[in-house]
């Protein structure tokens, strides 16, 4: 009833280009963003950051910045824990080397090195594609996992080969360490996540994005209009890997505070930021959100349904969580693979419809 | 013939200017099929220049040698007067050639719009740091190549289908979306790899009209290749014939039709 474009006229092309074309949207962002920003801090404790908020808001810049390589360009990556963790590795580096520095500066610069360590692992994408390439990307994430454990100068020559946040400080805030305040490591991230998101989106909506989505959807046609396909391929890599190391980064030092490399950012976190972006949508920003969301949600409610309500054995309800997952990817990648976001843009236009859909 | 160097005026009025793309002595070959053999020809500044020839005769690749796709063995390629050197299928488009092509290649996950937009690659400027902090510089390039691209919509007659995504779209509007993509470019020559295959006649009759319109109103030079023979007679103003790979026609439609050679390729000759 209230969701159509019906009267929403536009007048100029700015207009028209916006992120949220409809006023309902609009307002609704506009409502998310105040909530996120102006009442969630105050009432936010330390269960609700650690089990939930952060880890949502860490992983949802993860998936942003992959699902710009997978879901945009095309070009798939197994590599984000390896990527994720020249994030958190730099960001270590950057923290004990220069310790008055603020930790905004820190945060940026390790997702700027890993732009870097992406690029140069995005160079095989020129000659090979789709499978061989995923394979590719794989052998980073090993070599990257490797070199942080062989080589001590990484982790400051610590006996155990962890790496641990210190105690730093942004504008007399403590944001790293166990005396950081829920609020406040809130919203650090919350600040990160929502500038990648609004560049992501201004990226993706404008000349670079439909560069990316060209190569993406025909590579031979996109170099014949004029895509140089290099370049186009190897700044995907570097605006997804500036993404995700800063999700990286931020894992590591507000999220953990302490990191074993092969525990933390091996495989299997290159797997969960893969299937969040293939479960909330391949190719759309909110569908990042909404994967992010999913895939953080679901072992809390599950634990909290099946452990903690109906009394389950908490290894059946772990097991639950695996195989749920499982199914469900099996189901998006057969069903929808378009993902969530594609099923919200379903919900919408019947939405626009309802309640008189002829 | 025509081969006086300062153009001629066509059948209809049209002055045809000079020569904007010579291909000298062209060969190409992959391993040992020879798909194009010594063949020279020049496209002329304003005219609708057609390639035909039978199945297999060699005019798609005559077509993917002008776009830079494939690389000649022997021959040069001249663009306005300078010879070309070898270079990238994107380097070639971003010095004014466009192309459609025969199976459709359009970004089937974008909209119509994108898909329009993306032809005008060659006129964005701005760079990756202004795109993502997009107002300013990158929003007003954005308005500014959505204004030329609504231009090209509406010529074309696609405003409806602007927002949808491609893949949606039946053929026949998917061919007018890609011409539309070649148009935003503002080519110096326009490409049209089989326009009108696979179309029923009403929407082949659309078709020529908006490459007459296309070249009557932007002054693009169109070189196209077609297999229905009354439509490449009726539009061009010269046409090159292809067999085998060799060139055996080259002219005005009239001196083509009453090309011996021509007609044999076509109807067959008998060897006994």
């Amino acid at each position: 009833m209230f969701y159509r474009e019906a009267g929403d006229f536009k007048v100029s092309y700015v207009d028209d280009s916006q992120t949220f074309p409809i006023k309902f949207d609009r307002y609704r962002y506009y409502v998310v963003l105040a909530v996120a920003f102006g009442i969630i801090p105050f009432i936010i404790n330390d269960y609700w950051a650690n089990a939930l908020l952060l880890p949502f808001l860490i992983y949802a810049i993860a998936a942003i910045g992959l699902n710009i390589l997978v879901g945009y360009c095309g070009q798939v990556s197994l590599g984000t824990g390896g990527f994720m963790a020249v994030g958190a590795y730099a960001c270590y580096k950057l923290m004990t080397a220069f310790p008055d520095v603020s930790m905004f500066i820190h945060v940026i610069l390790a997702g700027g090195i890993t732009a870097l360590v992406g690029v140069l692992f995005g160079l095989p994408s020129l000659r090979i594609k789709g499978f061989y390439l995923a394979v590719a990307t794989l052998a980073a994430q090993f070599f990257l996992v490797w070199l942080f454990n062989r080589v001590p100068w990484f982790y400051n020559y610590s006996a155990s080969g962890q790496i641990n946040a210190p105690e730093r400080e942004v504008f007399g805030i403590i944001i790293t360490g166990p005396n950081a305040p829920a609020w406040a490591t809130y919203l650090f991230c919350l600040i990160f996540l929502t500038v990648c998101a609004v560049i992501a989106r201004n990226l993706t909506r404008g000349t670079t994005g439909r560069k990316w989505m060209a190569i993406r959807d025909m590579d031979i046609a996109a170099e014949i209009i004029g895509v140089n396909p290099l370049r186009a391929k190897l700044t995907a890599f570097a605006v997804s890997s500036f993404f995700v190391g800063v999700s990286g980064a931020l894992f590591f030092a507000v999220y953990l505070g302490a990191v074993e490399v092969g525990e933390v950012f091996g495989i299997q976190k290159s797997f969960l930021v893969l299937f969040m972006i293939i479960i909330g949508g391949l190719g759309s920003i909110f569908g990042s959100f909404a994967g992010a969301a999913f895939l953080v949600l679901l072992p809390v409610v599950l634990k909290v349904v099946g452990a903690d309500m109906l009394g389950w054995p908490t290894d059946i309800v772990a097991h639950l969580n695996l195989v749920i997952v499982g199914g469900l990817i099996i189901m998006f990648l057969i069903l929808e693979p378009h993902g969530l976001a594609q099923l919200w843009r379903v919900a919408k236009e019947k939405l626009r419809l309802w309640p008189f859909p002829h | 013939m025509l081969d006086s160097s300062e153009g001629y005026v066509t059948e209809d009025g049209r002055k045809i200017g000079g020569v904007v793309m010579e291909m000298k002595n062209i060969t190409l070959r992959f391993g040992g099929v020879v798909a194009i053999k010594d063949i020279s020809f020049d496209i002329r500044e304003g005219e609708i220049r057609a390639i035909i020839g039978p199945n297999g005769a060699g005019k798609s690749s005559m077509l993917n040698v002008i776009s830079g796709f494939y690389v000649p063995q022997e021959g040069e390629v001249w663009f306005h007067g300078s010879k070309r050197p070898q270079m990238r299928p994107f380097e070639v488009a971003q010095q004014g050639i466009a192309r459609t092509f025969q199976n459709i290649a359009l970004f089937e996950g974008m909209s119509v719009l994108d898909n329009v937009m993306t032809g005008r690659l060659g006129f964005m400027k701005t760079n990756i740091i202004q795109q993502a902090l997009w107002k300013g510089k990158a929003e007003a390039e954005e308005t500014e190549n959505r204004e030329a691209v609504e231009k090209i919509i509406d010529f074309l007659e696609i405003q409806h289908i602007r927002k949808t995504p491609v893949s949606r779209l039946p053929y026949g509007l998917k061919k007018r979306v890609e011409l539309a993509r070649a148009l935003a470019a503002e080519p110096k020559l326009l490409l049209l790899d089989e326009p009108m295959a696979g179309m029923n006649v009403e929407e082949k009759e659309d078709m020529s009209r908006f490459i007459l319109d296309v070249n009557d109103e932007f002054g693009t030079t169109i070189a196209l290749i077609e297999h229905d023979m009354g439509v490449v007679m009726d539009l061009s103003d010269r046409v090159v014939v292809m067999d085998y790979g060799r060139k055996i026609g080259d002219g005005t439609p009239d001196e083509v039709r009453n090309n011996q050679e021509v007609i044999d390729a076509y109807l067959g000759v008998s060897h006994d």
